[in-house]
């Protein structure tokens, strides 16, 4: 479950750092994204320092519902 | 004429029993190059002319035999082959029966090899624009290998190593023998089929050509071309390569060479996570030095506006304003603050540090001054001459009438000299 939020993390991490540095966002926006992105960070530096990695055999894999 | 009349087939009946009676006959081993090959197709017999410079022999392979070989037997090729020899009594001819056949020269594996290879290529399954390219960040690796060799446990501790954040779906199948091929080839539809992983690594560790045959079979061949999903094939050693490898969207030399190309490097990721951080405060950072810069800009206005008339409740939302962008200011500012004052005491202890030895040797260099001082010799109990407010250097710098002053660590005597006598006294130095 983390290993598919630390994508998700990652990616919203960068679009936030993209419209930050773009600025012509209000003092409003930018404090909300920035707190977002300092959260995000946290986050991905702790799933990366806390990763274990999960193995499955086949025969018990769960089908990837929705994954595309 | 008293010779009997006989059939043409007693005759070829006798001819057969004369060659089969010959133990010579019942098992030669025959070098010579394959011509006039003819397969027949619906049987499944061989049926061809093995000859040298200057002779041929017709020969033919039952199905039994030939759906045994590995390679096939092309017009041209030089092989060995094993058999015995008789008489096809219909049409009278006497021919080799092959009950095995090998390429002479290179190994029969070699030789099957090298066909399916440029077979496959003609068919376009190495086409390198059909390659998919191979995720960069995987969520899901499928393993297909066996489960209990070192293989699998190499490529579970460099994805460990390497980049824990991902899930490891292991399917165990056979990766040699007669069933091996077709185990592979399952468990790739299997996770093709329910989208199970980001990319394959199908492969096994080293082993004899015979063992990593497998990975040379044709259906698999055509699975591994036709997956949706991305494979790394690893089969056995650098050296080793196999028809997988070829339709592979990519080769890797070993397992553990497949492990590293299918995942991203954690640290790299870990670089990438905190470049990040520094964007998202730099950013920030100059984003609320913008807005003050543009405050005081409207503040300025607002005063200049003032004289015309100042709604109280813009005044009120001014003031509002100003505050929150002091206060985020300041939370921006403060780790920065936290970080030069961190640097800041850092600088001092070295300062003071540096200070003390300064101070140290200072003290040093003054006692020492202090023993050459000539007034603490004085005070030791010592006196100088002066003559004409010129310490005197010795005797021959004073002559009897002059006078002189002596100087004490306490206080001066003004003397006259009455006689001056040189040469040492006691031992000692005159002054």
């Amino acid at each position: 479950m983390e290993q598919l939020q630390y994508e998700t993390a990652v990616k919203r991490l960068e679009e936030i750092v993209a419209a930050l540095e773009k600025g012509g966002v209000t003092l409003d926006e930018a404090v909300k994204l920035f707190e977002e992105g300092a959260k995000l960070a946290a986050f991905c530096n702790k799933a990366l320092k806390d990763a274990e990695l999960k193995i499955t055999q086949l025969s018990a894999a769960e089908d990837s519902g929705n994954d595309e | 004429m008293n010779l009997p009349v006989i059939t043409v087939s007693q005759l070829n009946i006798y001819i057969k029993k004369m060659f089969d009676s010959d133990l010579s006959f019942a098992s030669v081993i025959l070098s010579g190059e394959i011509s006039n090959l003819s397969p027949h197709y619906r049987s499944g017999h061989l049926y061809f002319s093995l000859k040298d410079d200057s002779s041929a022999i017709k020969a033919v392979m039952f199905a039994r035999e030939a759906s045994r070989l590995r390679f096939q037997p092309e017009n041209g090729m030089k092989v060995l082959a094993v058999g015995r020899v008789s008489v096809f009594e219909r049409d009278g001819v006497y021919q080799l029966y092959v009950r095995e056949l090998q390429p002479d020269g290179a190994g029969a594996l070699a030789v099957a090899f090298e066909q399916l290879k440029k077979r496959l290529g003609e068919k376009g399954l190495f086409d390198p624009a059909h390659k998919k390219p191979i995720p960069a960040f995987p969520k899901r690796i499928g393993v297909i290998t066996s489960p209990n060799g070192a293989a699998l446990q190499d490529v579970l501790n460099i994805i460990r190593r390497r980049y824990p954040l991902c899930e490891v779906i292991v399917a165990g199948v056979t990766v040699q023998g007669n069933a091996a091929a077709g185990e592979i080839a399952d468990a790739i539809e299997e996770f093709n089929r329910r989208n199970l992983a980001d990319v394959l690594i199908v492969g096994r560790g080293g082993g004899s050509a015979e063992d990593l045959w497998c990975f040379n079979d044709e259906s698999l061949a055509y699975t591994i071309y036709e997956s949706r999903i991305p494979v790394i094939s690893a089969v056995g050693h650098e050296t080793d390569f196999t028809i997988s490898d070829f339709v592979a969207d990519l080769r890797a030399p070993t397992p553990s060479a497949a492990a590293e190309l299918a995942t991203p490097d954690i640290y790299e990721l870990t670089y990438r996570a905190s470049s990040l951080e520094n964007a998202l405060f730099a950013a920030y950072k100059n984003i609320l030095a913008e807005k003050r810069a543009s405050f005081d800009v409207l503040s300025a206005r607002r005063s200049f506006a003032d004289a015309a008339g100042f709604f109280e409740a813009d005044r009120h939302k001014l003031e509002l304003l100003a505050a929150a962008l002091r206060q985020q200011t300041e939370t921006a500012l403060r780790k920065e603050k936290d970080r030069a004052a961190e640097a800041g005491r850092k600088l001092g202890s070295l300062t003071e540090a540096c200070i003390a030895a300064q101070k140290l040797r200072f003290t040093k260099d003054v006692t020492a001054l202090k023993k050459l001082n000539p007034l603490d010799v004085l005070l030791r109990g010592y006196a100088a001459v002066e003559k004409d407010g010129k310490v005197l250097g010795g005797a021959d710098d004073v002559a009897a009438g002059d006078t002189v002053k002596v100087l004490l660590g306490d206080g001066t005597l003004t003397c006259d000299v009455t006689q001056v006598t040189k040469g040492k006294r006691n031992g000692t130095t005159a002054i």
